[in-house]
């Protein structure tokens, strides 16, 4: 139990000192994570919506396989994308191992299930309400596609928040393509796995605070920006 | 505030620019040690010289030299490095510096290894007692260091033995898990010193020669993976190898103890 209260302490004495070395691997840890979303969300979105507007034969399918891989496991998503990307995998010569870029392309893996197949619900509902008004208006699925995706902002940014959260602790897959290197890919989490290694408990909860509290911030100021709970229903 | 907000955007994807780098796959009992932290800056220093370290075992070391991914390696088990080498994976190997494994276990000892005659004494008197042993599992230089001991004890880790945990973690977790299990458990001396959850453990046993722990460094073979930066893996052998690295290596001390003794002998 005292360790918590030292974790806190060190939080505060993190924070309030502006340790140079927090503030970078914050900004990376954000960095990363957000380019991931912003990647993960122009593909999951589309794909959400179009799964509830378009009827296919194999749309069941399609749809159970995109519920099923919200579960996948970081560490085997971690483990393919450092095969493709080793010296010796196929995308080797592209040099990304042990980068950022690496470390975005698994999150991007790993969150755009989760966007999607929350975004396809909630679209699925706002569907059944549109459904007679736009197809009497004479729309185009794409015209449906855009009405649907501006009229249902609010719980995109719900799906998008939920890929956002996956992604920020996300740890079993960024440390294997990025490697943890000091100054280059260390995050938040990976500083996480490692103080917890040295047995320095203080500093690793320490860290997991401003995890939690980054999380937090980001939230409020999605929220913010998009001025939720403030008008109406949309 | 929407202004503002393209600012911080802007900050979070600021990029530095990069200096000449090198990767180095390092084991974690290097890393928890605290030497990295010393070298690498004098590195940086003297050599201008970006050195990334990834911190992995001795297994996970050898398999990134083995596909290009990192341009040397330096790591601590004898017999996978040379056969690394015969393989034509790494062009040769230089041995840099030693340390020593010792035996960590509960302050109460109730195997009474501390007046164990040598380092297979000791883990024979643990697995007659049949107290919680928890080994690395997870084929680094320490886990092959300890079932080599094992081995020669005449003790088969393989059979099902309820007192033989076998985590699959790097050292500092191991460590953590023991300390949890109340367990004995075979660490390098520098991870052990450096290691902050000391709780309960304390070391028992150490001085076998047995024990004796060489980190050796291997350049990966540029013959097998034309892009990796062999000049900059020489450049830092050379280094590693001289006169400064022995006294800095020297000089490392945490509570008064020395950790590593520099051995590379000059070519």
């Amino acid at each position: 139990m005292i360790e918590i209260l030292d974790g806190l302490k060190e939080a505060f004495r993190l924070v309030l000192g502006f340790d140079e070395e927090l503030l970078e691997i914050s900004l990376r840890s954000l960095r990363v994570t957000l380019s991931a979303l912003l990647i993960a969300s122009v593909i999951a979105i589309p794909l959400g919506t179009y799964l509830a507007v378009q009827r296919f034969r194999y749309r069941r399918i399609v749809i159970s396989m995109i519920n099923a891989l919200m579960g996948l496991p970081p560490v085997v998503v971690g483990l393919v994308v450092y095969i493709m990307l080793s010296r010796s995998g196929p995308f080797g010569v592209l040099n990304l191992l042990f980068t950022p870029t690496a470390m975005i392309i698994a999150q991007v893996i790993i969150i755009t299930p989760v966007i999607a197949s929350i975004a396809h619900q909630s679209m699925r509902e706002l569907w059944a309400e549109y459904h007679d008004l736009l197809i009497s208006l004479n729309t185009t699925k794409r015209q449906r596609i855009l009405t649907l995706i501006y009229d249902g902002r609010r719980n995109l940014l719900t799906a998008a928040l939920a890929g956002f959260g996956r992604a920020i602790g996300e740890v079993g897959a960024i440390m294997i393509v990025g490697g943890n290197i000091d100054h280059v890919t260390r995050v938040l989490t990976t500083a996480i796995a490692l103080e917890t290694g040295k047995g320095d408990f203080a500093l690793a909860l320490g860290l997991g605070f401003v995890l939690i509290g980054l999380a937090i911030f980001v939230n409020i100021a999605i929220h913010t920006l998009s001025r939720t709970e403030r008008e109406g229903l949309w | 505030m929407i202004r503002l907000l393209w600012a911080v955007i802007a900050l979070v994807w600021a990029q530095i620019a990069a200096a000449d780098t090198m990767r180095l796959a390092v084991t974690t009992s290097f890393e928890n040690s605290g030497l990295a932290d010393v070298l690498v800056p004098a590195i940086k220093e003297d050599l201008d010289l970006d050195v990334q370290l990834l911190v992995v075992g001795t297994g996970q070391a050898l398999r990134l030299g083995q596909s290009g991914d990192v341009d040397a390696i330096l790591v601590h088990s004898k017999t996978a490095e040379i056969d690394f080498v015969t393989q034509g994976h790494g062009s040769h190997r230089r041995e840099i510096m030693y340390n020593d494994f010792v035996v960590i276990g509960p302050v109460a000892d109730a195997a009474s290894i501390s007046g164990a005659s040598g380092a297979e004494d000791a883990f024979a008197r643990i697995a007659v007692a049949q107290v919680p042993f928890v080994s690395r599992g997870d084929n680094s230089g320490t886990h092959k260091a300890e079932l080599a001991i094992w081995q020669r004890a005449g003790i088969d880790t393989n059979a099902t033995l309820e007192w033989y945990q076998s985590v699959g973690a790097g050292m500092g977790a191991a460590l953590n898990t023991a300390a949890g299990l109340n367990a004995y458990v075979l660490s390098d001396r520098a991870s052990w010193l450096n290691f902050g959850n000391k709780d309960g453990l304390a070391l028992l046993y150490s001085g076998d020669p047995a024990l004796f722990n060489q980190y050796a460094f291997i350049a990966v073979n540029p013959s097998k993976n034309a892009h990796v930066r062999n000049d900059l893996a020489i450049l830092l052998e050379t280094w590693l190898t001289s006169t400064r690295a022995a006294d800095l290596i020297n000089a490392y001390t945490i509570n008064d103890e020395t950790l590593f003794v520099f051995n590379a002998t000059p070519q």
